[in-house]
């Protein structure tokens, strides 16, 4: 028998993101596998009548919230203080919160506070012998652990893309708001810094992700390097697929070390042991050469097709649906003509 | 100009390439042949190493510690390849360094090693590290020893720190999308989990490594045995994901067939 607090952040119109409603769905789901479990709902942010009502529908028993204006901005001592009331408040024995850089940063402290343990980077809940069970990767995706903890409180958070989001009927909830006595504030968020929309690589909600290796920056078949086509092939991809751009290790580091290769390219389109592991229905690489670990970066994405020079390549072989053994260069210029030419 | 005390917090991996397999051992998780494999530091500590060497040279007066939680033996071999990099001073605690290792443990366990530098200043102190690691990749542990030291100015993803002449910094943390935010931070004390940072790698200079080494194996040697109990977890199982899938290999098709196919593809629900 569990007490599980949803907790989510808010977002700038009050009302929760698609993760926080998907960790709702699995909080909700969870609740009812787990006999005799409660369903407490814990809001924060600037605004937070709208997220309310947004799921009074949900079944949650109370709904408790921690608003102010300092609580607009992601900052550690400010989320950490109101995720804390929140969870003291509930009484909360299991706290399920959505993945993302505001509680990755703050709940595992939250968690030290409270004397319990916390997990991140889960990617499925479930109710196994009557004790809710996580699972999540090791090793930088490399390996799958299933594990039960009897520690309490137990914080975990949940990856987007899941678990089914949580839909239901809007009303008009009562929010307990939960008095919090915030620190004195050393640090304060003074914006963001975005490449220009039109420069903008990383599309996390994009429906493909296309990875460019260092092939791309190597001597073609005239003995030349193409480099500067290589930018206008893939930047021309980008925008007219609306895809999101990610790369080899291989591929940022060389643009790390000043050499003439994709000005675009930084250390945020990495993906894989030390780069980042986005989530897409699919994926498209292109002269991508790379032994099993710098494939972990494809853990999850769906659908996944490769375009190299070599059949024999191990980032394709096994872990593709389709290898393409054609030289890419060609292929993008004719995958950029087909796109610009399609009605819009 | 303000000066730091900077503490690095960072442990070893097995090397990347290598071919890692889970195995049940009646204390939990481990890996097959966990003290052959070969090991480096974590990638994301040695980036905050390197920032923080990078800061200490900037600030004179500044110092840099990195406290170190993993098997002896395998610390000291994971040193020989680091201590010629930059220069630090070695706090070493003979422990686990496992993915499977209970981050709150270990963060206590770190905790306490930092609670005993002798002549550390925590008003001046930068508490850094990576803000995860490649072994449990929790982005977990960090915050838990900020905690046990106080320290609520606390920043994750870091990929650019830069100090005014008042002391005061502004961040560059990663959010979503590709984006960073910026913060401005008062000041000393902080704790910073570093991503990738801007710098390279530093070049091997043996003085360096010479300076280093004269600290570290007398460090190595009274390093505290660490125990991580893993009290209340329990796992069901870890085991590798299913790698293959049947790859279709399409080798007679023209670049502009192949075009035609990708285009397809990519533009269906």
């Amino acid at each position: 028998m569990e007490t599980i607090l949803f907790l989510a952040p808010t977002e700038a119109d009050g009302t929760l993101s698609q993760n926080a409603l998907e960790t709702l769905g699995a909080a909700k789901a969870l609740t009812a596998e787990l006999a005799g479990s409660s369903l407490i709902a814990g809001l924060v942010g600037a605004t937070i009548q709208p997220a309310a009502n947004q799921i009074a529908g949900c079944g949650a028993t109370r709904c408790l919230g921690v608003a102010g204006t300092e609580l607009a901005q992601s900052r550690y001592s400010t989320d950490a203080a109101a995720a804390e009331a929140l969870a003291q408040a509930a009484g909360a024995t299991l706290i399920l919160a959505p993945a993302g850089s505001r509680w990755n940063r703050a709940l595992p402290g939250v968690a030290q506070r409270l004397g319990g343990r916390v997990d991140t980077h889960v990617t499925a809940l479930a109710a196994a012998d009557g004790k809710p069970a996580i699972t999540r990767w090791y090793y930088r995706q490399r390996m799958e652990g299933t594990l039960t903890r009897t520690t309490r409180p137990w914080i975990v958070l949940l990856e987007s893309g899941c678990a089914p989001a949580w839909s239901g009927d809007a009303g008009r909830a009562t929010v307990e708001n939960i008095p919090v006595a915030l620190p004195p504030l050393r640090t304060s968020v003074t914006g963001l810094k975005a490449p220009p929309a039109d420069e903008q690589t990383i599309r996390p909600d994009a429906k493909l992700l296309f990875v460019a290796g260092a092939g791309w920056t190597k001597k073609q078949a005239d003995g030349l390097a193409h480099a500067a086509e290589a930018e206008q092939l893939i930047l021309g991809f980008l925008k007219t697929a609306q895809a999101s751009l990610g790369s080899t290790k291989s591929l940022v580091d060389l643009s790390g070390e000043g050499q003439a290769v994709l000005k675009f390219m930084t250390h945020l389109n990495q993906v894989g042991q030390t780069g980042s592991t986005p989530r897409h229905p699919k994926g498209l690489a292109t002269c991508c050469h790379g032994e099993e670990p710098h494939t972990v970066g494809w853990r999850f994405i769906g659908e996944r097709r490769a375009i190299n020079l070599n059949a024999g390549c191990s980032w394709a072989q096994g872990k593709a649906d389709v290898l393409y053994v054609a030289d890419a260069f060609a292929v993008m210029r004719e995958v950029n003509r087909l796109l610009a030419a399609r009605p819009s | 100009m303000p000066s730091y005390h900077i503490v690095v917090c960072g442990s070893l991996v097995p090397d990347p390439l290598q071919t890692l397999e889970p195995i049940s051992t009646p204390t939990g998780p481990a890996l097959k042949n966990e003290m052959m494999l070969p090991a480096m530091l974590d990638p994301w500590a040695g980036h905050a190493l390197f920032e923080a060497a990078n800061l200490a040279k900037q600030h004179p007066g500044s110092k840099v510690w990195l406290v170190a939680l993993g098997p002896k033996a395998k610390l000291q071999q994971v040193l020989m390849t680091i201590a010629q990099k930059v220069p630090f001073e070695l706090v070493a605690l003979d422990g686990p360094a496992s993915g499977f290792a209970e981050s709150a443990e270990v963060a206590a366990a770190l905790a306490g090693a930092i609670n005993g530098i002798t002549g550390l200043d925590k008003t001046r102190l930068l508490l850094f590290g990576g803000w995860e690691s490649a072994s449990r990749g929790t982005g977990t542990t960090m915050q838990m020893v900020g905690e046990h030291l106080g320290i609520v100015d606390q920043f994750q993803g870091v990929d650019q720190l830069t100090v005014r002449s008042d002391g005061s910094f502004d961040i560059l943390e990663r959010v979503e999308g590709g984006k960073h935010q910026v913060s401005a931070c008062a000041g000393a004390p902080a704790l910073l989990g570093w991503a990738t940072g801007n710098l390279p790698e530093p070049a091997n200079n043996p003085q360096v490594g010479m300076l280093n080494m004269r600290t570290a194996m007398p460090a190595l040697q009274r390093a505290k045995p660490i125990k991580v109990t893993n009290d209340g977890v329990a796992f069901a199982g870890v085991s590798l994901p299913r790698q293959r899938r049947d790859t279709r290999i399409v080798k007679d098709l023209t670049p502009d067939a192949v075009a035609r196919e990708i285009v397809e593809w990519i533009t269906r629900d």
